[in-house]
């Protein structure tokens, strides 16, 4: 079921999704140009997921998020500004982590994203050490955690949701179910036909929601973070989705059935929205192609804009390794 | 000064800290309603109570990651794996996050976490609850190790640990928990990381050793010395930072250097010790450096195997006579 939001969330969604989007498709190309290095991981397809998460989250009252490396659309989505989104993919010193970090360390603590966790089931225990502070705080704050299918696989998912639903965490864990753990299907590596029946086994309350669209995700985890501010514990929210390109850069996907990627792409989270909206007399078609414009020609700027940006001074290199710590404790320098 | 255990060193450090601030929490498997499996926290659950307080379940993963998640968000915890062995459960959480995500994120993230856990042989534990695991924490930068080995450096260096902005891992030897020694009285006694202490002084051989192999070291020298051989015994308290400049001092006057080590041979800090000396110091070095480990052993459970495995004074004494024959 999905909620009407108002117009100016849609909205808002709307242009974070295309944000993400035409960043990510900009990205690969980068990577083919050789302007990024290493690897990425693009969640095409799967930007609703990221804009309703961003709809419940306060940074300012202290709610956090943990997500994995697939977290460009998280990122941006809860307010990493693209610039220091893009000049991090390049390595440039101006990115969210100085450029030490890249496409699957992105952090900004001021709007709440603790990190992108590139080791499968490394963001769970965090987040619940997250929602620890929350809970001794009182400040009504809540962390949410973000993973993908193939996750409750990992010891670590399991050790964390256990220990959340123990301590009745204020944490709320959203599975991006699309439908593949890297390269294996996920009928072929899980016992139980959905992640979410997972919860069971540790008596909390669980939901399935159509990943696709953002409406349909929003309610869902507002009612899950309103459980967990309220002091009832952690909820497992499995949203249903799918992403359009390989798991990561190397990836072509050819494992995929014929026509799975065109029967999903049928259901676009932009195109659902934007249809959405249309129908309603909130958006006309002019408007969101120049929406869409508006966000491609940003992406382009801003890529630009990053790869002028200098790299980090070589003398950079071991900086960032230490707190120099007053109180009682020399400095480590290592050995 | 009063006279304590290294068991009542830990207990006192906490419970300094955690009246001292009470962003301070503490938290592992049975060291609330329990007082640890060791008998070292007795008390601060019904100080500080349950929130502050908590017993975990076996979730050694879970553990250190709320460790982690809580120290990045404001709070001061110190958390306990009873047994260091446990630690390779969770060495994603320690290694790869709690080392790497303030350098990850540019210095936007800091750590303040402390890890404390007891490692060493206890007599019978076998080989999954006997080593001594430091060697593996010194190989990720961002982690600090201390391995204090007196009631007075647990409460003191504990004490720091706790108010390091960087995690730290805090390992205590499980066979010296009820060794004693004196301790100030008052609250504020804080020993700083990264500084070795001289146990005692002579001019001929440096030997280098922490926690239980300190007492081995003594042995060997109180015997040396009745045969003439001055030896200057160094505990270096913390392996990272590690007080190279103490014990290079030491070696330019006495020419010989020994490490003494209850722990595998092949990238210890011995090794690491011995490495620095010989690119800094080698024309200071009057015969060959000499490092006594465990080999390549892992402790067995038979007691005269294990007791045969442990580094005792009479390698020691060898030791230096190897040295100083040249």
């Amino acid at each position: 079921m999905s909620t009407s939001l108002g117009a100016a969330v849609r909205h808002k969604m709307l242009t974070n999704m295309l944000l993400v989007r035409h960043t990510e498709e900009r990205i690969q190309e980068l990577f083919l140009e050789n302007v990024i290095r290493g690897t990425t991981h693009l969640c095409i397809g799967q930007e609703a997921v990221s804009v309703a998460m961003a709809e419940v989250v306060d940074a300012a009252r202290g709610d956090t998020v943990t997500c994995t490396y697939r977290g460009h659309g998280h990122a941006l989505a809860l307010g990493m500004s693209l610039e220091s989104m893009m000049a991090e993919m390049m390595g440039k010193v101006s990115g969210c982590s100085k450029g030490k970090g890249g496409s699957m360390h992105l952090a900004d603590l001021g709007v709440g994203l603790l990190g992108t966790f590139a080791v499968v089931g490394a963001g769970l225990p965090v987040t619940n050490g997250a929602a620890l502070t929350a809970q001794m705080r009182g400040n009504g704050a809540i962390s949410i955690s973000i993973f993908g299918d193939g996750t409750p696989n990992i010891g670590a998912w399991h050790e964390a949701v256990n220990l959340a639903a123990v301590w009745k965490l204020p944490a709320v864990f959203l599975c991006e179910n699309n439908r593949y753990g890297e390269y294996t299907p996920y009928d072929d590596t899980a016992p139980v036909p959905n992640v979410a029946d997972r919860a069971a086994a540790y008596g909390i309350p669980s939901a399935i929601v159509d990943g696709q669209d953002a409406e349909a995700v929003y309610p869902v985890l507002l009612e899950a973070a309103d459980r967990a501010r309220a002091g009832d514990g952690p909820t497992l929210v499995e949203a249903l989705t799918y992403r359009y390109r390989g798991h990561s850069r190397s990836d072509p996907a050819t494992y995929r059935p014929e026509g799975e990627l065109e029967r999903w792409m049928e259901r676009d989270p932009i195109d659902i929205l934007a249809g959405r909206m249309q129908a309603d007399g909130q958006l006309t078609a002019a408007e969101f192609e120049a929406l869409r414009e508006q966000q491609r020609a940003e992406v382009q700027r801003v890529t630009e804009w990053a790869m002028n940006e200098p790299w980090p001074a070589l003398e950079e290199t071991l900086e960032d390794i230490w707190v120099p710590s007053g109180d009682g404790a020399a400095v480590g320098e290592g050995s | 000064m009063a006279v304590i255990t290294c068991r009542d060193a830990v207990v006192r450090a906490l419970d300094e800290e955690m009246a001292r601030d009470e962003d301070v929490i503490f938290f592992g498997e049975d060291v609330g309603k329990a007082g640890g499996v060791f008998k070292v926290t007795p008390g601060l659950y019904e100080k500080y109570g349950e929130r502050r307080v908590r017993d975990t379940p076996i979730s050694e993963n879970a553990i250190v990651g709320a460790g982690v998640g809580a120290a990045v968000t404001g709070m001061r915890p110190v958390i306990e794996l009873m047994f260091a062995d446990f630690a390779a459960v969770t060495l994603d959480q320690i290694v790869n996050q709690a080392a790497k995500l303030r350098y990850m994120s540019g210095g936007q993230i800091q750590v303040p976490l402390t890890i404390r856990m007891a490692q060493g042989s206890a007599g019978g534990f076998g080989s999954q609850h006997s080593q001594c695991c430091e060697s593996w924490f010194m190989h990720a930068p961002g982690l600090k190790v201390c391995v204090p080995g007196t009631p007075a450096d647990i409460l003191g260096l504990l004490k720091s640990a706790v108010r390091d902005d960087n995690p730290v891992i805090f390992l205590e030897h499980k066979g010296q928990y009820a060794e004693r020694g004196e301790v100030p009285d008052h609250a504020g006694h804080l020993v700083p990381l990264g500084e070795a202490r001289v146990v005692r002084e002579g001019g001929d051989v440096t030997i280098v050793a922490v926690q239980r192999m300190v007492g081995v070291a003594l042995k060997a020298a109180d015997s040396l010395a009745e045969q003439g051989v001055e030896c200057e015994v160094i505990d270096p308290r913390t392996l990272v930072p590690l007080d190279m400049e103490t014990i290079a001092r030491s070696v330019e006057k006495t020419g010989h250097l020994v490490t003494v080590e209850e722990a595998v041979r092949a990238g210890g800090w011995g090794a690491e010790v011995v490495s620095q000396i010989t690119e800094n110091n080698i024309w200071s070095l009057e015969g060959p450096v000499v490092r006594v480990t465990l080999g390549a052993g892992i402790i067995p459970f038979s007691q005269p195997l294990e007791e045969h495995l442990l580094p005792g004074p009479e390698d020691v004494v060898a030791a230096v006579q190897r040295t100083l024959e040249g």
